[in-house]
């Protein structure tokens, strides 16, 4: 009797990815290009706006990328990616046709659900507004399900304004607050110079009942969620998506590591009374 | 785990040559402690001589030598640099193969599992492998192989006569002596007769036994090896206090300690190496020169390491305050908030494999003494 | 006046100064507007005079040669522009243009500093408050000169 047995391949097997194609590229910028795709075979996963998959680029490597479309599109999986290394290269370049290998959805979603029947505020900074849009897609698609609604953009500049068209359209949404800001411009840009949560003070919420979502580079999710506070809005009402090394997305490899949180398992969205001590840590 | 009722009896000392010959015959790979290189590291055993013999081993931190005892006990010695995790949680291994076909990618081959006994199988050991079951196992999301691994399982345990330098299972609630999870557990007795008392554990413990020539243990069989682990249990090399360590050491991340441990730690990470609890890997993608067959591997990795905790432009944990406070944090508390229970089982392998000795005992009573003289309170930061 | 006194006391800037302090700043205060493109002020000028924003958008800029003016920081409605007027040598360090139709209170810094040293309470309120808006430009200016939505370095 032999001691070793291969294993049979478990399609179900979360260290596996699945083939997927690149249907369309869209380049957002020069190191930015969104991707959309389908599986080679078998039926799309539904996924929650926040959460992310996997995406492998064959024999190079596997990145965490949030998942950016319409939830209520069950026809394909969007993403934006940003080069960064060679993963991300890889990826980005991937042109309509190519194949590349997918595992997921993983990871909390936004609490959309805790948020009916209240303001709701969405913050995005940069690429942060990747993994906001498919929250807002739900919103402006359920929009009676939600009292006020406000979305707040930071870009650095207006020559880097993702999804442009997207917020344009948004922007033009009778019952959407939605304000952009640029953190340095020429005389051309007619809209908001300065940072973020300088924008708080002037939108209008209920700040004892509103839900905030704030996605972003993690300094600009501290100073916006401080001004959010300092405008009332407790911290149980305040999300943020954290963002951290990631290998295996399943909370088996330790690299996710947030204090004793796994940010693929017990994020990326996070509820920021219960990571605000942690959060103040440098080097947690 | 099932707690049948366990059977009791004895058996010579040469009969270990029959049991490794009838694991054979049910198609085990038998792993057991042999001596190589200084150390005694677990490998395949074919035959009783192969075991150590008549070694003990003396440990202190950043100190390990194996010294002849002077008789022929075959455990008598406490732990050594590796645990059982290399082979239930190997520190390479491929996840799959994939191919390019045509318009899709293809999975050519999966992961192996191998039928493993364990000869040896220590009660700090068996409570780190309960741990590694809780993590692989317990979770939303199941290693397959591990599990397989883990379904084929056959241990023997053996339960502890000498407690090494390094030792505080009693400490951790995780010993002396074997309370579960084996198929069967052996207590070395060395009276006038070289004995063992085998205890079964389990439906395929009791089946293995009754292929052994073995006789029922009387009461005076008992004792004795109650007394070997009564002995073991007083005479553990350190202590530590566990209570409220959950909170302790989350509490208190800018205590001053990290840094003055940080002056001493070369982050080597020896300590996650030999840790029968430590489960961080890493990934690893390759492609072949025509880049149509590709493979993935993991392998172990340590949060030692300054790329761990790399994301876009850099690491968060850059200095070895950092990486040793996560090390530890984890270990004797985040382990509680994620698994239930602590990482930690007091095997002292840490303590015995850091060149520089640091030891993790000593670290948590050094904050815990100055955490307590400031009320308890955070300093600063938090 | 009385209109004017109603109108300083309602700017957020002035929340909760008392009507006797009102009456006095209100002395250096006149209603100012700046049609879309104006400068309301230039670098380098004599600081004479702080805006309480009523209306309309402000862009603050610094001009630099052979490119177009940099915008750093856009203000709206209840906000303010200028605080050079404070400390010597009182004189603008940005260009400040009306984006659009800008309605503001204009304050007479030459006469609110005479009033000021006169009066040390009035003097204290006025820089409780003006500390108090550096210090909010200041944290938001770090933020933004962190660049965070810049590219790593790779």
């Amino acid at each position: 009797m032999s001691a070793v047995a291969p294993a049979t391949v478990d399609p179900a097997d979360p260290w596996i990815p699945r083939s997927y194609r690149v249907t369309r590229r869209t380049s957002e910028s020069p190191d930015t290009a969104t991707l959309e795709v389908v599986p080679s075979e078998g039926a799309l996963p539904a996924f929650r706006p926040g959460q992310f998959n996997m995406l492998y680029a064959f024999g190079v490597g596997e990145i965490a990328v949030s998942l950016s479309g319409d939830p209520a599109d069950r026809s394909r999986f969007v993403h934006t990616v940003r080069t960064v290394g060679a993963v991300s290269g890889a990826i980005a370049a991937l042109p309509a046709g190519a194949v590349l290998g997918l595992r997921g959805p993983f990871g909390t979603p936004w609490p959309l659900e805790e948020a009916r029947g209240r303001d709701i505020i969405l913050i995005a900074g940069g690429l942060g507004l990747a993994p906001l849009r498919p929250a807002i897609h739900e919103v402006l698609g359920h929009r009676e399900r939600y009292r006020r609604v406000v979305i707040l953009v930071g870009m650095r500049n207006p020559n880097d304004i993702l999804y442009r068209h997207e917020l344009e359209r948004w922007r033009s949404t009778l019952d959407v607050e939605l304000e952009v800001t640029v953190d340095r411009a020429d005389a051309g840009w007619h809209g908001h110079v300065g940072v973020v949560p300088s924008l708080i003070p002037r939108t209008s919420f209920d700040p004892a009942h509103a839900i905030a979502m704030i996605c972003g580079p993690e300094i600009m999710m501290r100073f916006t969620a401080q001004a959010l506070e300092g405008v009332g809005v407790a911290l149980e009402r305040i999300y943020v998506s954290m963002e951290r090394n990631m290998k295996c997305a399943i909370g088996l490899c330790g690299h996710c590591q947030f204090g004793p949180l796994f940010v693929c398992r017990d994020g990326p969205v996070m509820r920021m009374d219960r990571i605000a001590k942690i959060f103040a840590v440098r080097e947690i | 785990m099932t707690h049948p009722d366990v059977e009791q009896a004895i058996m010579g000392a040469g009969e270990l040559e029959c049991l490794l010959a009838v694991l054979q015959s049910q198609g085990y790979q038998v792993l057991g402690p042999t001596v190589r290189d200084g150390a005694i590291v677990y490998d395949e055993i074919s035959r009783m001589d192969q075991l150590p013999r008549g070694v003990s081993d003396r440990q202190e931190a950043g100190r390990y030598r194996l010294e002849s005892r002077g008789d022929e006990a075959f455990f008598g010695y406490a732990v050594g640099p590796q645990s059982w995790k290399r082979f239930l949680h190997p520190p390479l291994e491929r996840l799959f193969q994939i191919r390019r076909k045509g318009e899709s990618l293809e999975l050519d081959d999966g992961r192996f599992a191998t039928r493993f006994a364990f000869l040896g199988v220590r009660a700090c050991e068996l409570r780190a492998i309960a741990i590694q079951d809780k993590v692989f196992a317990g979770g939303p999301y199941r290693d397959a192989a591990y599990q397989r691994r883990r379904q084929d399982n056959f241990i023997i345990a053996v339960n502890c006569a000498v407690a090494g330098g390094t030792c505080f299972c009693v400490s951790m609630g995780a010993g002396p002596k074997a309370d579960r999870g084996f198929d069967l557990a052996l207590t070395e007795l060395l009276g006038d007769r070289h004995e063992f008392l085998v205890e079964a554990g389990s439906t395929a413990g009791r089946d293995v036994l009754a292929r052994l020539k073995s006789r029922p243990a009387a009461a005076t069989d008992i004792d004795a090896a109650a007394a070997v682990s009564a002995g073991t249990a007083a005479n553990m090399g350190r202590t530590v206090d566990t209570e409220g360590i959950r909170s302790l050491l989350q509490d208190n991340p800018d205590h001053p300690r990290w840094e003055e441990v940080a002056d001493r730690c070369l982050s080597c990470a020896n300590c996650t190496m030999v840790c029968p609890t430590c489960f961080c890997t890493t990934i690893e993608d390759h492609s072949d020169l025509s880049n149509q067959v590709a493979t993935r591997e993991r392998k172990w990795d340590s949060c030692f390491t300054l790329d761990f905790s790399f994301i876009h432009g850099g690491s968060v944990r850059t200095q070895t305050r950092s990486r040793y406070r996560q090390w530890m944090t984890h270990k004797l508390s985040s382990w509680v908030d994620q698994f239930g229970t602590s990482g930690c089982v007091g095997c002292g392998r840490c303590i015995t494999w850091c060149p520089v000795g640091i030891d993790i005992t000593e670290e948590t009573a050094a904050i815990r003494a100055t955490a307590d003289a400031r009320g308890g309170a955070a300093h600063g930061g938090t | 006046m009385a209109g004017l006194e109603r109108i300083l006391l309602e700017h957020p800037f002035f929340r909760g100064l008392d009507a006797a302090a009102g009456s006095l700043i209100v002395g250096c205060a006149r209603n100012v507007v700046f049609e879309p493109g104006r400068y309301m002020c230039r670098e380098g000028e004599p600081a004479d005079e702080f805006y309480l924003l009523r209306e309309g958008t402000v862009a603050l800029e610094i001009a630099a040669p052979g490119r177009a003016p940099s915008v750093f920081l856009t203000l709206g409605e209840g906000e303010i522009v200028g605080v050079s007027w404070l400390t010597p040598p009182y004189r603008w360090s940005f260009d400040a243009r009306a984006v659009d139709r800008v309605r503001a209170l204009g304050l007479d810094a030459r006469c609110l500093r005479a009033k000021c040293e006169a009066d040390h309470d009035l003097g204290y309120e006025l820089m409780k408050r003006c500390l108090a808006l550096l210090t909010r430009r200041l944290h938001a200016t770090r933020l933004q000169m962190l660049d965070v939505y810049a590219r790593p370095a790779v």
